[in-house]
């Protein structure tokens, strides 16, 4: 484990309703780049998000955030989430959501004018929320999550909705958020933002099938295109997932973050 | 718990409906059409309106804040605001505190205003102070978001918030005394009955307005606000920042 990791996951399960969606997940997310988070809906992306930040509810496992165990009180104030539907008062203005947010966490006044500016919504800081289109009201949920000054930001599909221009102009300030030192993960289910990440961790059925670069990615798999890099890595992994059911299970779970089955993990905790 | 966080979530809530007009005007004149058609239903039967017109009084805040409560708390479990909430400083009892003090705040206007109604244009007699009757209606209408923020916390949906209602409102109303003297009825409704808050203040409004004072006023209404801050303390047990 490297101590300047900003996010240390060991052996993660967690399980919602009678579904299991971890059994024994690892990731280690290091600090001040953006860490995309990518795989078809369903694949555990927000659960992951969500035990994080600390508020989804774990069978097992640990989830280490800078340096604390995830979700406790000192890291409050230095890990900032947006969820994936907009998390805001649809009856309080733009402006009265952030100064709320604000006041929680402890931010200067001041830091509301940034962000309305940052995600460019200074036209609309007094009209209500409810009153807004869906991907502004967005934007209204991810600008609470720029307050302060957070060392780890969660953003949950932050562009969804939006136009071209306006989702360049939001990388750009992930980037500068980067720049300034802070940690994002950001997950997406649009290849082409992929490559606007310094990593890229994808991931599938609960488990993480690749943790690499979007240059590694491009090139591993020899294609160009990010829709197609992603396609094969599925489609390669779906094929290994069959072969190593057959394997001896210490053989395939061997380093970090090596891919494993639901049915390997399972003989693992029984054992 | 942190008094700031505490006063800025109270001044949120408060500012949420200052942008629903209709919401505030009935939350403050309901209660006092609610008074009017009894005193009106009455109107011909002297004394009648007078025995019963108080304990109303307590009745109405209590149904009026256990409603709104509930739904808007549940509303902000379900449109992701708290799961948010539980990712910042935010101590749970601040968010229960300060839904307690904006509602609280809302229920004294309410208390105001039909209470005045009440004696005003119904012409109640009281015998006891008029302040006092205006300090139990805010005491009732507190006990109700108390017991709506716990509520709430047992109900996924709408419908079901909605659902506790008959569940924990009307028993305590046909048990209270309004209907019966709780000493006529039979032994072990009579012990149920000393286990529900709302008999106490149906107890506190009946001292008030037959005129008693001391301890016979501020005796059950201290259990009433012993109940109210219990339900608001286990309200805020019950709030998990971690969910399946």
């Amino acid at each position: 484990m490297n101590k300047t990791d900003a996010v240390v996951v060991r052996g993660l399960r967690v399980r919602r309703g009678s579904t299991d969606v971890f059994t024994g997940l690892d990731l280690d997310i290091p600090r001040g780049q953006i860490t995309g988070l990518l795989g078809p809906s369903g694949c555990g992306k927000t659960t992951l998000m969500r035990s994080i930040v600390g508020v989804q509810k774990v069978a097992g496992g640990t989830v280490t955030v800078l340096g604390d165990p995830a979700g406790t009180r000192p890291q409050r104030r230095r890990v900032a989430y947006d969820t994936q539907a907009a998390s805001v008062y649809a009856d309080l203005t733009t402006r009265q959501n952030l100064r709320y947010f604000a006041r929680l966490i402890g931010a200067p006044r001041e830091d509301v004018d940034r962000v309305i500016g940052q995600v460019g919504l200074d036209g609309q800081a007094d009209q209500t929320v409810g009153s807004l289109s869906g991907g502004q009201e967005n934007r209204v949920s991810l600008a609470v999550a720029m307050l302060g000054d957070p060392e780890l930001i969660v953003l949950d599909e932050p562009t969804v909705g939006l136009d071209p221009l306006l989702r360049s102009e939001l990388w750009a300030v992930f980037r500068a958020l980067a720049d300034a030192g802070a940690t994002l993960i950001v997950s997406s289910h649009v290849m082409d933002e992929a490559v606007r990440c310094d990593r890229l961790v994808l991931m599938r059925a609960g488990r993480i099938i690749a943790d690499t670069t979007p240059d590694r990615l491009l090139s591993d798999t020899g294609t160009d295109d990010p829709d197609a890099a992603f396609l094969a890595l599925i489609e390669r992994d779906a094929a290994s997932a069959d072969d190593a059911s057959t394997d001896d299970p210490s053989t395939s779970s061997g380093t970090g973050h090596a891919p494993r089955t639901r049915r390997e993990a399972k003989e693992e905790e029984s054992s | 718990m942190n008094g700031a966080r505490t006063l800025a979530t109270a001044g949120r809530v408060l500012r949420q409906l200052s942008h629903d007009h209709r919401s505030v005007a009935l939350m403050l004149v309901a209660p006092s059409l609610l008074v009017g058609l009894f005193a009106w239903l009455f109107s011909e039967q002297e004394g009648v309106f007078d025995q019963y017109g108080g304990p109303i009084l307590a009745l109405f805040p209590f149904i009026v804040m256990f409603l709104i409560t509930s739904i808007t708390t549940l509303r902000e479990r379900r449109s992701g605001t708290l799961e948010r909430l539980m990712t910042t400083p935010i101590a749970k009892a601040d968010f229960i505190g300060g839904y307690a003090l904006a509602f609280g705040l809302m229920a004294t206007l309410q208390a105001v205003i039909t209470v005045t109604f009440a004696v005003w244009v119904c012409g109640l007699d009281v015998e006891g102070e008029l302040w006092q009757l205006g300090l139990v209606a805010v005491v009732d209408a507190l006990l109700g978001t108390a017991l709506g923020l716990l509520a709430s916390a047992f109900a996924r949906t709408e419908f079901q918030a909605v659902q506790f209602m008959p569940l924990i409102v009307f028993p305590q109303i046909i048990l209270g005394g309004l209907f019966m003297p709780r000493e006529d009825m039979p032994d072990v409704l009579h012990a149920i009955s000393n286990w529900l808050p709302l008999s106490y203040a149906i107890d506190t409004i009946n001292a008030v307005t037959a005129g008693e004072d001391g301890w016979d006023v501020f005796g059950p209404l201290l259990i009433v606000v012993a109940f109210a801050v219990g339900s608001l303390i286990l309200a805020a047990l019950t709030l998990r920042r971690r969910t399946p």
